[in-house]
């Protein structure tokens, strides 16, 4: 049982990170960018592509096995993929909001480059799932009859980092003030002499640092394949949804509903409908609390 | 003390504006105005005159089709909205002038986003001029009444210690004794060496503070005078009346008064 929530837990914070990237796009650019699965994908890529060539294996650290180049291939693969997502907004997202294109052809466009995302990993990187190494972890027992991989443990606490870190940037620094303007009114933001053209882009790089992030840690337990954020749009999106659109503390414990969710699920043999339990969680807090956990009404 | 309408000396000079929200809708059909230094102005008008329009074009919150925009001898016009902080325009929009999930002290600071290494000081200053600021700080300012967040939103714009302030309607939605306090703050703003061009709806409490008054009607600047001659002109109440009445503005101000309990919001 306690297995369970210890794996719901990391679950959890997986799903966390990429929907506090979703997050922050929502509450800034106004739409749900339903490409975040890729962005996760991609740049769980480009960390696989780090570490292969800085070499598997190297710079273990203790019981953890992940070393330094799986923590230097997030930052490298979060530059790399950020430029792909700014390249994209400009020449897509960037002209769709210039001619005051509508929310609805805004996620339209994210499906479609969504689509075209897996289309071109499957092109550069092939069909199969690819493995970032090939050790067999040792679980060691964190309580009596809870056993838990040391990496899962360590990805958890960089999640929690993560998570912090991002509340710390958002409440106590200027850009962080200054975005958290922007979402509630960017009018008034612009009239304050914030300019709208950088925080967009700023948002864009926070929430792909996250998606990247949670992608490479993803990868790094499981595998890395084309769908693998396609696969987590749906719980991402459970978690925003369940936690109140907008709300970041919302969205984490949205997440942690979610990953639980999804856990019990395979405790109960459910695990074929893993996705479906999430959905009808989010359907019954729904009907509750239309506006999600901690969400405000409008 | 009370400074003259130097034409040498404009701090604003707005020409023949036409501009609109909607292409090939322009709401100011030629709209000419100006604001000397150290000056108070007030910009009359009935409801849909054009009036909150004209600051948003000042502003650069819409694009202008003809005419140009001068701010302490330089042009303005088609400048983008975020760089006219640092050219020393303030602005306090009619509605939704605060954010309000951030609290008031935060408030504060994104007034100074260019002016971080004098923030402390001005803060301080504002502190003085508003005491309740101070004691709201860590407020939400969506929490605070209106009058305190009308002065929130006041003291945001002058965190950037600008040389023109604009403000579009400030008594909106305040008690008469309120709409006191709140113009004799902008009294000493205007001592403290601000400039100030302001929107309002109560014509007379306006131009009891002001220098000079513009009236629109139409989109367009009908008539314009020191203030207490627009008082008591009479074809200030015409266009008030929409041409009907030949009331002075004494009969207007309690006609007003009466119909103008809820401000409309504004779409912007
Ligand atoms: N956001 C907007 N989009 C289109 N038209 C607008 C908008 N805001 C105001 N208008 C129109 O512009 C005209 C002038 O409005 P406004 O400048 O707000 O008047 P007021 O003098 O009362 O401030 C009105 O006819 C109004 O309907
Ligand atoms: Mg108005």
């Amino acid at each position: 049982m306690m297995q369970f929530v210890a794996d719901g837990i990391l679950n959890a914070s997986l799903i966390a990170l990429g929907a506090l990237g979703l997050s922050m796009t929502y509450n800034v650019l106004r739409f749900a960018n339903f490409a975040q699965g890729e962005v996760l994908a991609i740049g769980a890529y480009f960390a696989l592509g780090a570490v292969t060539v800085i070499g598997a294996g190297v710079g273990v650290m203790g019981p953890v096995k992940f070393g330094w180049p799986l923590l230097v291939s997030i930052p490298l693969a979060i530059v790399c993929t950020s430029i792909v997502v700014l390249m994209v907004d400009y020449l897509v997202f960037r002209p769709l909001r210039n001619s005051n294109a509508s929310r609805i052809t805004l996620i339209m466009a994210a499906f479609g480059l969504s689509l075209m995302g897996r289309n071109l990993i499957h092109l550069f990187a092939g069909g199969d799932p690819k493995y970032f190494s090939f050790y067999i972890p040792k679980a060691i027992e964190i309580m009596p009859g809870v056993k838990m991989v040391p990496d899962d443990l360590a990805i958890i606490g960089l999640c929690v980092f993560a998570v912090v870190s991002l509340h710390m940037f958002l409440t106590k620094t200027n850009m962080g003030r200054m975005m958290r303007a922007v979402s509630e009114n960017p009018t008034l933001a612009r009239i304050n002499g914030i300019d709208l053209k950088m925080i967009i882009r700023m948002t864009w790089i926070i929430g792909t640092a996250l998606a990247v992030t949670a992608g490479t840690l993803q990868g790094h337990i499981f595998q890395a394949k084309a769908e693998m954020g396609f696969d987590m749009l749906l719980p991402m999106f459970a978690a925003l949804i369940l936690g109140g659109v907008g709300n970041l503390y919302g969205t984490v414990l949205g997440a942690l509903v979610i990953g639980l969710a999804e856990s019990f699920a395979v405790y109960f043999d459910l695990s074929a409908y893993r996705a479906a339990v999430s959905f009808m969680i989010m359907l019954l807090v729904l009907l509750v609390r239309p506006q999600g956990l901690l969400g405000e009404r409008e | 003390m009370t400074p003259v309408n130097n034409p040498n000396n404009k701090i604003l000079d707005v020409q023949n504006l036409v501009a609109g929200y909607i292409p090939n809708l322009n709401i100011l059909h030629g709209c000419s105005i100006h604001v000397c230094v150290g000056e108070i102005v007030t910009i009359l008008g009935p409801n849909g005159a054009g009036k909150s329009t004209l600051v948003k074009a000042i502003a650069g919150l819409l694009s202008v089709v003809e005419g140009s925009i001068e701010l302490q001898g330089k042009d303005i016009t088609g400048m983008e909205t975020h760089k006219l902080v640092r050219e020393g325009l303030g602005y306090v929009p009619q509605t939704e002038n605060v954010f309000a999930k951030l609290s008031v002290a935060e408030n504060l600071e994104l007034g100074a986003i260019h002016h971080r290494s004098s923030m402390a000081e001005t803060r301080e200053k504002l502190y003085d001029l508003f005491p309740d600021l101070a004691r709201f700080r860590n407020l939400a300012a969506g929490k605070l009444s209106g009058g305190q967040r009308q002065m929130v939103a006041v003291g945001r714009a002058l965190m950037a210690s600008p040389s023109l302030l604009m403000l579009d309607e400030p008594s909106a939605g305040l008690s008469p004794k309120l709409t006191q306090v709140v113009f004799q703050q902008l009294l000493k703003i205007r001592d403290s060496g601000v400039t100030i061009l302001m929107v309002e709806q109560n014509a007379r409490a306006g131009l009891e503070i002001s220098d000079r008054g513009y009236v629109l009607a139409e989109g367009v600047d009908r008539v314009n005078g020191e203030a207490q001659s627009l008082l008591h002109n009479p074809e200030v109440g015409e266009l008030y009346m929409g041409g009907h009445g030949k009331s002075t503005m004494e009969n207007v101000v309690t006609a007003s008064a009466t119909s103008e309990n809820s401000t409309p919001g504004d779409s912007a």
